[in-house]
């Protein structure tokens, strides 16, 4: 409670550093938002909670780092993870997802939670279990007698983070293949009834969202560090997110994944690091609970 | 009754052994151990393997244990712990019970270490550790363990004496000195913490900032506002690998400038050749140096572990102290079987209990509560690339550069 008191006076103290925390944490936010709404995309439209996606993240980070090692910019990792993560997602998705797809909640869960472990454990077998951070070699811009720091690689992150959301939403929303997707989100047998192949399309948007992944994982391996075992984190974050949201409501992901970051930042500086991430599943509950009260609420209207 | 059948089957299975003998007629000695290869701890599991192996070869190589004018050799029979507390339990009782190891080697990490020794004391079998430097590990009234490094809460206590010194020395009272410091929450972390909480009280410094890091957060970017914010004289980071290396990033990213910042874990997260320019003046409390005076007839000094280890496992740039202290682990098992001339644990109990030993890791002497209680901590700053210790002064291979000042 003292330290709670302290942190908030520094806060009133020196106000530009309110400033500061908001600026990383919407430049951080664009991140999460990206792979919150490719959660989200293949929850809506699969009904597959994906519970490797923190996984897929952790995948395309070290294909960036890769890069790094063998003296080629990181940056480029961004293009590279998205193509060959689009390749692992495909692969994935005809030999474990395809076959759970139509069952229920839980084999959904149990398969891809499968997947998370093989791929930390393949991480681990190829990379090593070392953290490992790439490089960008980018400057660092300083304001308010350094109080504010904006690191390059966090904004290239952002712009990056943004471009990639844009596309994927004009995609969603002009594309033959993004029609389809959205059609089969809303009732896959009207869709096929239609012309459209279901198969294909979970096909895609799997991979899509896998190739999501990886360019956010190429992101954070900029930003911040990977390590096999850290993609649960980033799994659990999402998932807030997106519950958040609610899961048919992607501008409202978009709109949380910045709230998450920001969140996140004042949380880390009022309570202190260690509650950092105790904050977000506390706010999982919260969300959750307010949740089963809106319905609640909802279910007696239509009684 | 099943438990007597595998204790027959273990004395069994010994006399069995110089019965079964190697082609040089030499016998076998079966260390165990639960050693991380997977999990947050994977990384010094590495280290600690390969260290314990090294060791063991060069050990074997020189003729291994001589008990009653017979030669033994050392093998080591390894589980992956998957840095998990109750599977490393799980896997020494496996490795006693059906294995029938008598003699066991320690994991990678206090947590890990806290978790194997209640089952190894109630199976009475000895352990000797080299990687667990949590204090509480050595107040439980343990009497089968045997830990040979300097525990955790001694990590950054000079740091805290030098920087009162440096202090005085530029006519500042040191109780005003600003102290920011984040730790990890666990065992290993929260002792070093301890330290330097003891320590501090002595100078009557109260701590500006005194915050924990979950292990799996990798983003400190709060706290590091907070530090400069608040213009702290010295920053203490201590959080594994991990910690270390979002420390280095992050402080990269935000342009910290503290004059006194010290690091823990600095070699396992490879701060110098991945972030070079944010860990130059960083300073790294170690148990090990190479440029330590202290050496072997084994392994010769320090150096010539260094260069004779490096040769052997090509992949490491720099030799973590976390493998030297492990081949030191070797060492004192063979030093305990050849005064015990017995391969009964009662008697080899003992004889570790009676260590006495100077290695090319420094002096090990075991006091009775298990633990090397001379064994201190040298801290090295990070100049040029270069790990140069600079405390205390009287070891010190380098002057220390004060305030530090990073190029960023």
């Amino acid at each position: 409670m003292q330290h709670l008191i302290e942190n908030i006076t520094i806060l009133t103290a020196a106000p530009v550093i309110n400033l500061g925390l908001l600026i990383d944490g919407i430049l951080i936010g664009a991140i999460f938002a990206l792979a919150a709404y490719g959660l989200a995309l293949v929850w809506g439209v699969m009904n597959v909670k994906n519970l490797a996606q923190g996984d897929f993240i952790m995948t395309g980070g070290y294909i960036a780092w890769s890069l790094g090692r063998h003296g080629i910019q990181p940056l480029f990792g961004v293009p590279l993870a998205f193509v060959l993560l689009w390749g692992i997602g495909y692969v994935i998705y005809y030999l474990v997802v395809r076959k759970v797809i139509t069952r229920d909640l839980f084999t959904s869960l149990l398969a891809t939670f499968g997947i998370a472990i093989c791929l930390q454990q393949t991480l681990n077998l190829i990379f090593g279990p070392d953290t490992q951070s790439a490089q960008a070699d980018l400057p660092t811009w300083q304001f308010a007698d350094g109080l504010i720091s904006i690191a390059a690689t966090r904004l290239i992150g952002f712009a990056l983070a943004v471009i990639l959301a844009i596309a994927v939403v004009l995609f969603m929303k002009n594309s033959r293949m993004g029609q389809a997707i959205r059609a089969t989100a809303q009732d896959a047998r009207a869709a096929r009834v239609l012309g459209i192949e279901p198969e294909k399309v979970y096909a895609f948007t799997f991979s899509l969202n896998a190739a999501i992944c990886g360019a956010v994982g190429a992101l954070v391996v900029l930003v911040w560090n990977v390590q096999p075992f850290l993609g649960t984190t980033y799994s659990i974050r999402l998932f807030v997110i997106v519950t958040a949201a609610g899961v048919g409501n992607l501008p409202g992901v978009i709109a949380a994944g910045f709230g998450m970051g920001v969140f996140e930042q004042f949380g880390g500086f009022l309570f202190g690091a260690e509650f950092q991430q105790a904050l977000i599943v506390i706010l999982l509950l919260g969300v959750l609970t307010f949740r089963i009260l809106q319905l609640r609420r909802f279910r007696q209207a239509v009684q | 009754m099943l438990k007597r059948a595998g204790l027959l089957a273990a004395a069994l299975s010994l006399c069995a052994a110089p019965i079964a003998a190697h082609a040089e007629d030499c016998g076998t000695i079966q260390l165990g151990a639960a050693v991380s290869m997977t999990g947050i701890y994977a990384a010094n599991g590495h280290n600690t393997r390969d260290g314990y192996d090294f060791a063991v070869k060069k050990i074997n190589s020189e003729g291994g244990v001589t008990i009653d004018g017979k030669c033994y050799k050392f093998e080591v029979k390894y589980y992956d712990d998957e840095s998990n507390p109750a599977r490393a339990a799980q896997l020494v009782e496996r490795l006693i019970d059906q294995d029938k190891i008598q003699f066991m080697l320690g994991p990678y990490g206090s947590p890990l270490t806290k978790a194997i020794l209640p089952v190894t004391e109630k199976y009475k079998t000895p352990v000797v550790q080299a990687e667990a430097a949590s204090r509480s590990l050595f107040t439980q009234g343990y009497k089968y363990h045997f830990g040979i490094i300097a525990t955790s809460e001694k990590y950054l206590t000079p740091l805290i004496d030098m920087a009162a010194q440096l202090a005085k020395k530029d006519g500042k009272d040191p109780s005003k000195l600003k102290i920011a410091m984040i730790y990890q929450d666990d065992v290993f972390s929260m002792d070093v913490r301890q330290g330097v909480m003891d320590e501090v009280k002595k100078y009557n410094i109260t701590p500006i900032l005194d915050d924990r890091m979950p292990k799996d957060l990798n983003d400190i970017t709060g706290f590091l506002t907070k530090v400069k914010a608040l213009k702290a004289d010295v920053l203490i980071v201590s959080g594994h690998e991990k910690g270390a290396a979002t420390a280095a990033r992050q402080m990269g990213d935000m342009r910290v400038q503290v004059p006194i910042i010290a690091v823990t874990h600095c070699e396992s997260a490879k701060i110098v050749s991945d972030f070079p320019k944010a860990s130059e003046g960083m300073i790294c409390p170690t148990q090990w140096d190479e440029t330590m005076k202290a050496s072997d007839k084994t392994f010769g000094t320090a150096m010539d572990f260094n260069n004779e280890f490096k040769a052997a496992y090509p992949e490491y740039k720099v030799v973590p102290y976390n493998v030297a202290q492990a081949a030191a682990a070797i060492i004192v098992w063979r030093d305990a079987f050849n005064r015990a001339q017995s391969l009964d644990q009662e008697k080899v109990r003992e004889a570790l209990t009676g260590t006495d030993l100077k290695t090319f890791y420094g002096g090990i002497k075991i006091a009775p509560d298990g633990s090397n209680p001379g064994k201190d901590v040298v801290l090295r700053q990070i100049q040029g690339g270069q790990y140069k210790v600079v405390w205390p002064e009287d070891v010190a291979a380098a002057q220390l550069e004060y305030p530090r000042s990073a190029q960023y």
